[in-house]
């Protein structure tokens, strides 16, 4: 690990402060990927800042059909919060088969999907909910916040605050997870609205988060795993590495994504 | 029998000050005035070393010193030896230097270029950045396949071809007589992954030396101090054994990875002299990756001979094995000596033929680990017998059963050198098949297809050479050390006792175990005894733990010295009771007079011994002290039948353990508790192997297994509950009739899976697949097939 200058920050507006004062500074939720990557000096940065003494940044909020999760809520809080449970079952599940205990106890929403590795669970849940991420700035849907491998729309000094998530009629994530590292090789969260609405969102298996648009046409039609028989993901532009190549990451797409419609039961 | 003796599940005495955190393991300890060192490694798999330049680092903040490998060159010392000399066809193998650090050039990711020592860890690791290496980046070999084809680029320059040695055991041509006249004839191809091995705890060292005595010591993460004693004293840095201490304290693992001895040990022992202060190093895990010996990497061809009744006639097997890119301390004898010796299995077949070539490549040197080539010939045995058993309609069982050596055959001389002792191997396929529902399987495949499952079963009934070794065998091998145990018990005034043993415990539990016969023996309690090992100044000698010989070889060494102070204490017994010391007689820590009530318990005798008042002193000297050292008269064999059952999703090609049972003879057992243990970790390594962990080097000798995130160890989750037990058939020719059980599950489990793997994709039409069969492979060969 290479010195940098720690700070605590006190409330958001200092937070953004002590990051535009660094010369190279970061946030720190969690720190459940910059912590390694730190001791692996494969990162430097000038000032770490960090968010886990700002007030008002964690807890979960459920009124009227909505869940609201505070960006510094633990991914435990999350699979254990008897209130998602029972609004939006699937988040908690997701929540709740994030990385190993020791994770889920430091690890956090607003941290994890900032970070947007292309192979975390929460990206999927969010843009198959169609969740809002709130942030010191503004609001921006799940569909425009992840854009790329590791980028966001959040712009320089912007802070994810919460994350706003509609309980939809019925949900399911279906993960198959990397052996070694466990993340998803492909995760697919499908979400029907009561309106009839079907969201299947892909992790693990592209470069970034992304909807299987054919199968949530083929599910409005018929909401059955039946109605994707034979579907798969197109391998074009799918991930290739030791433990999956692209032709069975698209494969599994289909898998899990069948898989999933049978647990929304 | 006293409570905590023999055959007692005695809780581990170790285990208190492990899962309390208050085991001193190497990185534990801290010296006064101690430095940190940081070892620049090579990226490349291979470059020619233009230049090292250290200027800019040495002035960073707080350097020490740092040494290169033109400065180990100019001090004229030794390289790392290697233990173990195989003669091939062509005389004997090819044997490279091998420099704790390099000079002139790199041949694996991780070769060691440089030391920084400094004031901390910290400032060693940002010097060791600044260390400037100019290397020229050369072509690179990193598997078997390519570093034997024409025009490959050479790992030495005296080994033409990358070959190490061309070895053979049999005769050929009797052996392809015998082909020539088969029923039926089987034939396999198979690889044994590469495996890191990934101890819980890094290696680590501390080398320090005294200039008022001139003594080095080194505190060293080892499996046998006293070997790392001789080989780094006599063949590397030229040091006397008065003048090195070795010291092994508590060891978080090693399997095998372990045994050998290291780069760093050298280079820092070699640097404390020169700094004058203790200098720590602590592996990190990505070093360990690319720095610890890993196991196994052979491509195997492997031919079945059988009549039309299914006995097997013949054996041959063709293997390349892979070393790495320089000889580890007893590489050599893994897939000769400690491989094809073993093809018997536990059969009769008469005529085997097994050619050997080992090859080097740029890549990290592989040695003994996990079993160490008796999974190999496992593996290569189980997997055909079971393949030849489907081949020709028959249960795999039942083909077994019409092979075995039979009950009454011991001891039996196999055609591959080696005479098996003792052994009832239908007792425990037997056992095996019972506990895992063997007859009932049909019935779960069935239930398991209406699900979409396909379910498969797979038997290994493995035989291991354990309790390593008689030396004078060894030594017409091409082993360079004998392979005895020494052990000393001192029985103190009070009556307490230590004993010293040579054999180190990295996770056995030898502080129970040895404690127990101990108290069996003796009559004491198990908390008056105290086992040390793991210090070359406190034990006389000692060739450590490996091969499950500490109890066969460490614990007859123990018997026999026990054997010495009984005949003593007698003696003083029967001088206090004023009896002849052929009527006494002694057990349960009471010496008496046949055919009297007179009595004298151990602990008078023991005080006897030290306080001589009343005492024959003119025949008999004071105290109770005695040594033994055991060279075994032969190797053991334990033997067993471990049985999977497998479940596998044709949708995603994930493999789920359903059930797995185990039958072993291990000889007779100290502590049930602590052999189940054994098992139950070695199945899960094996496991480990046949489905999850395959170390994957780049065609660049880049290492894409460097890491938790693409190298799987097993977890708890992917293993199911296991159903062991044991059947005995006492060791004919050790004192305690014990065989060892550290390796056996690693040894029987890879085959096992790899049946029931097979078995259950057999219905598809998959023949073939390799370990690790993990996910992607298996549905490619789904796919495929």
């Amino acid at each position: 690990m290479h010195n940098f200058t720690y700070h605590a920050a006190n409330s958001v507006a200092d937070a953004a402060a002590k990051v535009a004062d660094g010369e190279d500074a970061v946030l720190m939720a969690g720190g459940m990927t910059l912590l390694p990557t730190l001791k692996q000096r494969l990162a430097q940065p000038s000032d770490i800042i960090d968010l886990a003494g700002v007030a008002g940044l964690s807890g979960i909020r459920v009124e009227g059909g909505t869940v609201t999760v505070g960006a510094m809520t633990t991914h435990d809080t999350v699979a254990n919060s008897s209130e998602v449970a029972a609004a939006i079952p699937a988040l908690a599940a997701v929540a709740g088969h994030i990385g190993d205990p020791q994770v889920r106890n430091r690890g956090t929403i607003g941290g994890s999907i900032a970070n947007n590795d292309p192979a975390a669970d929460y990206p999927a849940a969010l843009v198959g909910l169609g969740a809002t991420v709130c942030t010191n700035r503004r609001e921006i849907a799940a569909g425009d916040f992840f854009t790329s491998m590791f980028e966001t729309a959040l712009d320089e000094g912007e802070i994810v605050t919460s994350v706003r998530f509609p309980a939809p009629e019925t949900a399911a994530y279906m993960k198959f997870p990397n052996p070694a590292s466990r993340y998803a090789i492909v995760g697919v969260f499908v979400a029907r609205t009561t309106g009839g609405s079907v969201r299947v969102a892909v992790t693990g298996a592209a470069g970034c988060v992304y909807r299987e648009t054919a199968m949530e046409t083929a599910l409005e039609g018929d909401f059955s795993p039946a109605a994707l028989d034979g579907m798969t993901a197109s391998a074009d532009d799918l991930n290739e590495d030791i433990h999956a190549s692209a032709e069975y990451r698209a494969h599994l797409v289909g898998v899990m994504a069948r898989r999933a419609v049978a647990a929304c039961g | 029998m006293p409570k905590d003796g023999i055959g007692a599940s005695v809780k581990r005495k170790e285990d208190y000050r492990f899962i309390t955190g208050q085991g001193a393991y190497t990185d534990d300890i801290d010296r006064p005035g101690q430095s940190y060192a940081v070892f620049v490694r090579s990226p490349h798999a291979h470059a020619r070393i233009a230049s090292v330049n250290t200027a800019a680092a040495t002035a960073m903040p707080g350097v020490v010193k740092i040494l290169t490998g033109a400065d180990y060159a100019a001090d004229g010392l030794g390289g790392l030896p290697c233990g173990w000399q195989v003669t091939g066809k062509d005389g004997p193998m090819v044997e490279p230097a091998h420099p704790p650090l390099v000079a002139d050039c790199v041949r694996h990711v991780g070769d060691q270029v440089a030391v920084v020592i400094a004031n901390s860890a910290a400032e060693a690791r940002d010097a060791a950045e600044a260390v400037v290496v100019d290397y020229q980046p050369l072509p690179a070999t990193a598997s078997i396949e390519t570093a034997m084809a024409a025009g490959a680029p050479q790992v030495h320059d005296e080994a033409p071809g990358n070959l190490c040695y061309d070895w053979e055991i049999g005769d050929k041509a009797d052996v392809d007589a015998v082909f020539a006249g088969a029923h039926h004839v089987t034939r396999i191809e198979l690889v044994n992954n590469r495996l890191v091995p990934n101890a819980i705890e890094p290696r680590a060292a501390i080398a320090e030396y005294d200039r008022a005595t001139r003594e080095y010591t080194l505190y060293t993460t080892s499996q046998n101090p006293h070997v790392i004693r001789l080989l780094m004293g006599a063949f590397v840095l030229q040091l006397p054994e008065h003048r090195l201490r070795v010291v092994a304290p508590d060891v978080g693992g090693g399997f095998g990875s372990k045994i050998f001895h290291y780069a760093e040990e050298a280079v820092l022992t070699w640097a404390a002299a020169k700094v004058a202060r203790p200098i720590k190093w602590t592996a990190e895990r990505s070093e360990s990756f690319v720095t610890d010996a890993h196991g196994r990497d052979h491509v195997t061809i492997a031919e079945l001979a059988l009549d039309v009744d299914g006995k097997f006639l013949g054996l041959k097997v063709d293997t390349k094995a892979n070393m790495g890119a320089y000889l580890s301390t007893f590489a050599p004898c893994v897939p000769t000596y400690l491989y094809a010796t073993l093809l018997a299995g536990q059969y009769t077949t008469p005529k085997i033929w097994c050619g050997v070539q080992a090859v080097f490549t740029h890549t990290v040197p592989v040695d003994a680990y996990r079993g160490a080539g008796r999974p190999e010939a496992t593996f290569v045995i189980e997997r055909i017998v079971e393949t030849a058993a489907r081949e020709m309609g028959l249960d795999p069982a039942e083909l077994r059963r019409r092979n075995f050596v039979p009950s009454d055959a011991f001891p039996y001389q196999t055609p591959v050198a080696l005479v098996y002792d003792s052994g009832d191997y239908e007792g425990t396929l037997a056992a095996a098949l019972a506990a895992a529902d063997y007859d009932g399987f049909a019935a779960r495949q069935a239930e398991a297809e209406a699900r979409g499952k396909l379910r498969g079963i797979g038997l290994s009934a493995y035989i291991e050479a354990c309790g390593i070794a008689p030396s004078a065998v060894a030594g017409s091998l091409g082993a360079r050390a004998g392979l005895y145990e020494c052990g000393e018990v001192r029985v103190h005034p009070t009556g307490s006792v230590t004993f010293f043993t040579g054999a180190h415990s990295h996770g056995q539990g030898h502080e129970t175990t040895f404690a127990q016969i101990i108290a069996e023996r003796l009559g004491v309690d198990i908390d008056a005894v105290e086992v040390v090992h793991g210090d070359t100044a406190k034990i006389p000698f000692g060739m450590g733990t490996y091969g499950s010989r500490s109890l066969a070889v460490g614990g007859s060494a123990l018997s026999r010295a026990l054997d010495k102070i009984e005949t003593k204490a007698k003696r003083i017994a029967a001088h206090l009771m004023e009896a002849s010391e052929t009527d006494i007689e002694f057990s349960d820590g009471q010496f008496t007079v046949a055919g009297t009530d007179k009595s004298v318990g151990f602990g008078d005798v023991a005080l006897t011994a030290y306080v001589p008042h009343n005492y024959p002193i003119e025949e008999l000297e004071p105290g109770l002290d005695e040594t033994a050292f055991y060279d075994p008269a032969n190797f053991t064999f334990p033997a067993g039948c471990h049985v999977c059952e497998v479940e596998v999703d044709p949708e995603t090609g994930r493999v789920e353990i359903v059930n797995f049972a185990a039958s072993d003879d291990f000889g007779n057992v100290i502590n049930p508790m602590i052999v189940e243990g054994q098992v139950h970790g070695g199945i899960v390594q094996g496991v480990g192997q046949a489905l999850l962990e395959g170390c994957v080097y780049g065609e660049d000798g880049q290492l894409a297994t460097g890491s938790y995130m693409d190298y799987t160890m097993p977890r708890a989750d992917d293993v199911p509950s296991f159903a062991v037990s044991t059947r005995t058939t006492p060791c004919p020719h050790n004192p305690l009739g014990v065989k060892g059980c550290g390796e056996a599950g690693a040894i029987a489990a890879p085959a096992a899976v790899m049946n029931a793997v097979h078995h259950a994709l057999g219905s598809r039409g998959v023949s073939r697949i390799d370990m690790p069969a993990t996910p992607v492979r298996v549905w490619r060969a789904l796919n495929a097939a």
